[in-house]
């Protein structure tokens, strides 16, 4: 474990939240605070390898209402990372299958003396609606469609390293807009620090009232390819569509997919992201999911550091409201 | 148990009603139950009257709903007939329309009975029941309508289901005219709506909500006034929330054809942004619309082309509405908010006064259920509400009558309030002091 002062690590007035609960209600400088934070985490521990002891005797419990591999390792490494003990809890065989409520099975949690409560729900709100029952922080950890703010900081954090501001690029969401909460935490983090924001996709995936809420909307990728800066590639959630969206996968993967053709008319210091998991040849094909512009694995990366960060300030918040 | 020929001299207030076209400070004489007088001379009062003092309020025909889930038999934690009825009266409900959604579902003689039955235990509002529209509320067959009649059933509807069975609406509303009953149909078309929480709209999109388009309204009311239009049969459809449907409405009335609609009290104050808040109190059926929707809407009722408000009482209990907004479903309680809701929006909406209010909630959706009711006129059961129209008071469900407690409305400041009931001349509600939220 390194040992490492506390007072290395200020902590920004700007930042008064207990919760973290959606992107959406982030002001443009509690964005930039998170991400200046877990920038300043990551150099502290190495790059995210090494142990720091800012939240040891502190205890994380990830309740995980949906599957998840990546996010919920992510906020357990992190909470480990800054020496905070973790409960990892799955719906599956547990008092929720017998018919307790998700609230009474995080009350129960929390009462086993927790003071975060990592939530994934596939219910848009439910981190809300814990955050009302609840004493402790709550952290979204994705919330149905709605949103996913450490996804969205994460990539936020993954296109700062590389071009150094977000004011004035171009990014582009492409893919399923409609059941994503990757595309929300994105469209308002983003546009928040000044990007200009294309939501792209067929209709039925994206809805034109984006363009109502100031956004771009197109449905032709090949289109607005050489306006963008970053591409963030969006998996088609099946799981959550109740009707097919469009007439074939095959069909989508040959209007919306990006892979070598489509690479040679982008810019060419263009990134490539993506959430996670990706669909290879569906929205991105293996050579460029594994080519020099993607920086998907760093994305995973950061991961980490923003959820140590998301972890360390609102505990901090709320040690303030409490004393 | 009731007492005998109740007769009272209610003196002091405003006395609203549309019927008679009576607006005016003036003294209602009961006598034996019924409405013996209005102004009537000091000779013929009797001396062993109830004196009741009304000034500074109004004294108007006792509102009427077109619609209450009442939840018993099958649902009782949800509200019993008893607690529905005494929620009625707190609202100033004199006379409800109970629906047929109960398990069992209210399709057979007996059903009805129960609950005639049971409202007549609970001894409070004036309960008349809906019957099903078709058999097990199912959309499959035609319910025995004839036979619902018999046992005592004023109206056929599966609300708050709809009806998705076109050729069984057309049937229905054909066989129905034989026995002069209204059915009521909610408009909503399931296969576009299905799976919807809140109003389709920017509010929906941004929350990831699934949403419940205008259009899904919009084309169950195309259906069924085209229905009604070729059967000539008695519908009323309700409740409504779209500026699609107000239009539809509008038009189809202006060409003559013989169709009435209601809105629910919430639809016309509160808009999706409330939502924001992932509240459940906030998931009702019809949806909480945009801001456009709620001004057509809150219009059409003041010029009339919405003929009347129904409460959307739709009870559920505590335990259901703690859940997410999945899981949580629909409902809301509010008999006991829908006179002050309405008092507090509407009130300047163009020139809608009180006597439009009264009209809207009692003496419209009298006629239009075919109850008794609705009027103060001489010889009728002194049905009657009395109703402080500058009293403020704050919303608190866990004040009411009703097993629910959910209300969207908790924490709203209100003007107006029900401060007495009486149902044929019997004082059944009366508002306690200390009760009174000032605000």
């Amino acid at each position: 474990m390194v040992d490492t002062d506390q007072a290395e690590l200020t902590f920004p007035s700007v930042w008064t939240r207990p919760d973290l609960l959606d992107m959406e209600g982030l002001s443009a400088d509690e964005i930039r605070a998170l991400l200046d934070t877990a920038q300043k985490l990551k150099e502290m521990t190495g790059g995210c390898r090494n142990k720091i002891s800012l939240l040891t005797g502190k205890t994380c419990a990830n309740l995980f209402f949906e599957n998840s591999t990546r996010t919920r390792n992510s906020f357990s490494l992190a909470a480990r990372r800054m020496g905070a003990d973790t409960v990892e809890f799955s719906s599956s065989g547990s008092s929720v299958t017998k018919g307790e409520t998700f609230v009474d099975t995080a009350k129960t949690i929390e009462a086993m003396g927790v003071d975060w409560v990592v939530t994934r729900h596939a219910v848009p709100g439910t981190p809300h609606l814990l955050s009302r029952e609840l004493a402790c922080s709550v952290i979204n950890a994705g919330d149905g469609p709605h949103d996913h703010p450490t996804q969205g900081l994460l990539d936020m954090l993954t296109i700062l390293q590389h071009r150094g501001s977000i004011e004035g690029l171009t990014v582009a969401l492409v893919g399923d807009i409609a059941h994503s909460r990757t595309a929300r935490a994105n469209i308002w983090g983003l546009s928040k620090l000044g990007a200009h924001v294309i939501v792209c996709g067929p209709p039925t995936l994206v809805s034109p009232r984006w363009s109502e809420l100031g956004f771009e909307v197109a449905h032709s990728l090949d289109e607005i390819l050489p306006r963008c800066d970053v591409l963030n590639l969006l998996r088609i959630q099946f799981e959550r569509q109740s009707a097919r969206p469009f007439p074939s996968v095959h069909e989508y993967a040959a209007l919306y997919a990006m892979n070598r053709a489509r690479m040679k008319r982008a810019k060419d210091n263009i990134l490539i992201m993506a959430p996670g998991p990706i669909n290879r040849g569906v929205e991105i094909t293996p050579e460029v999911a594994d080519g020099p512009h993607s920086v998907i694995l760093e994305q995973v990366t950061n991961g980490i550091a923003v959820r140590m960060a998301a972890l360390w300030l609102t505990a901090g918040a709320k040690s303030n409201l409490t004393t | 148990m009731q007492n005998a020929s109740p007769s009272l001299l209610i003196s002091g207030g405003r006395v609203i009603d549309p019927s008679q076209s009576i607006d005016r400070i003036a003294r209602v004489l009961v006598i034996d139950g019924q409405i013996e007088a209005i102004d009537p001379a000091d000779g013929s009062i009797p001396d062993h009257v109830t004196h009741i003092d009304a000034t500074g309020q109004i004294v108007a025909p006792g509102l009427v709903d077109l619609g209450v889930e009442l939840r018993e038999p099958g649902f009782e934690e949800d509200e019993t007939i008893a607690s529905g009825s005494d929620a009625a009266l707190a609202g100033g409900f004199t006379s409800i329309l109970a629906c047929s959604s109960t398990s069992p579902c209210i399709d057979s003689h007996g059903a009805v009975e129960f609950v005639r039955q049971k409202a007549v235990q609970a001894d409070g509002v004036r309960v008349h029941v809906i019957g099903c529209l078709s058999k097990n509320r199912d959309a499959a067959q035609m319910a025995e309508l004839g036979l619902l009649h018999e046992a005592g059933a004023v109206a056929y509807s599966d609300a708050p289901r709809p009806m998705p069975n076109d050729a069984l609406l057309k049937r229905a509303l054909e066989y129905a005219r034989m026995f002069n009953l209204p059915i009521i149909n909610r408009p909503n078309v399931m296969t576009l709506s299905e799976g919807g929480i809140m109003h389709e709209g920017q509010v929906s999109l941004v929350l990831g909500l699934k949403g419940l388009p205008t259009e899904a309204e919009d084309l169950a009311v195309a259906r069924d006034v085209r229905i009604a239009e070729a059967t000539n049969g008695r519908l009323h459809i309700g409740p409504v929330s779209t500026m699609g449907a107000v239009d539809l409405i509008r038009r189809v009335k202006d060409r003559g054809i013989q169709i009435t609609a209601s809105v629910c009290p919430h639809n016309l104050c509160l808009d999706d942004t409330e939502l924001r808040s992932f509240d459940a109190r906030f998931k009702v059926h019809p949806p909480l619309r945009s801001p456009r929707h709620i001004e057509t809407l809150r219009h059409a009722v003041a010029d009339g082309v919405i003929d009347a408000i129904q409460s959307g009482h739709m009870p559920r209990a505590r335990e259901k509405k703690m859940d997410d907004l999945v899981e949580s479903p629909f409902g809301l309680a509010s008999l006991e908010t829908t006179l002050s809701t309405v008092a507090t929006f509407m009130l300047g909406v163009g020139s809608f006064g009180w006597m439009d209010i009264i009209d809207r909630l009692s003496t419209a959706p009298a006629r239009i259920a075919g109850v008794a009711g609705g009027t103060l006129s001489i010889g009728v059961p002194a049905d009657i509400t009395i109703i402080d129209p500058n009293q403020k008071w704050v919303v608190d469900g866990h004040q009411f009558k009703s097993h629910c407690v959910s209300t969207p409305l908790d924490n709203v400041e209100l003007t107006s309030r029900v401060t007495q009931t009486f149902v044929g001349g019997r004082r059944r509600f009366a508002l306690r002091p200390d009760v009174m939220q000032l605000a």
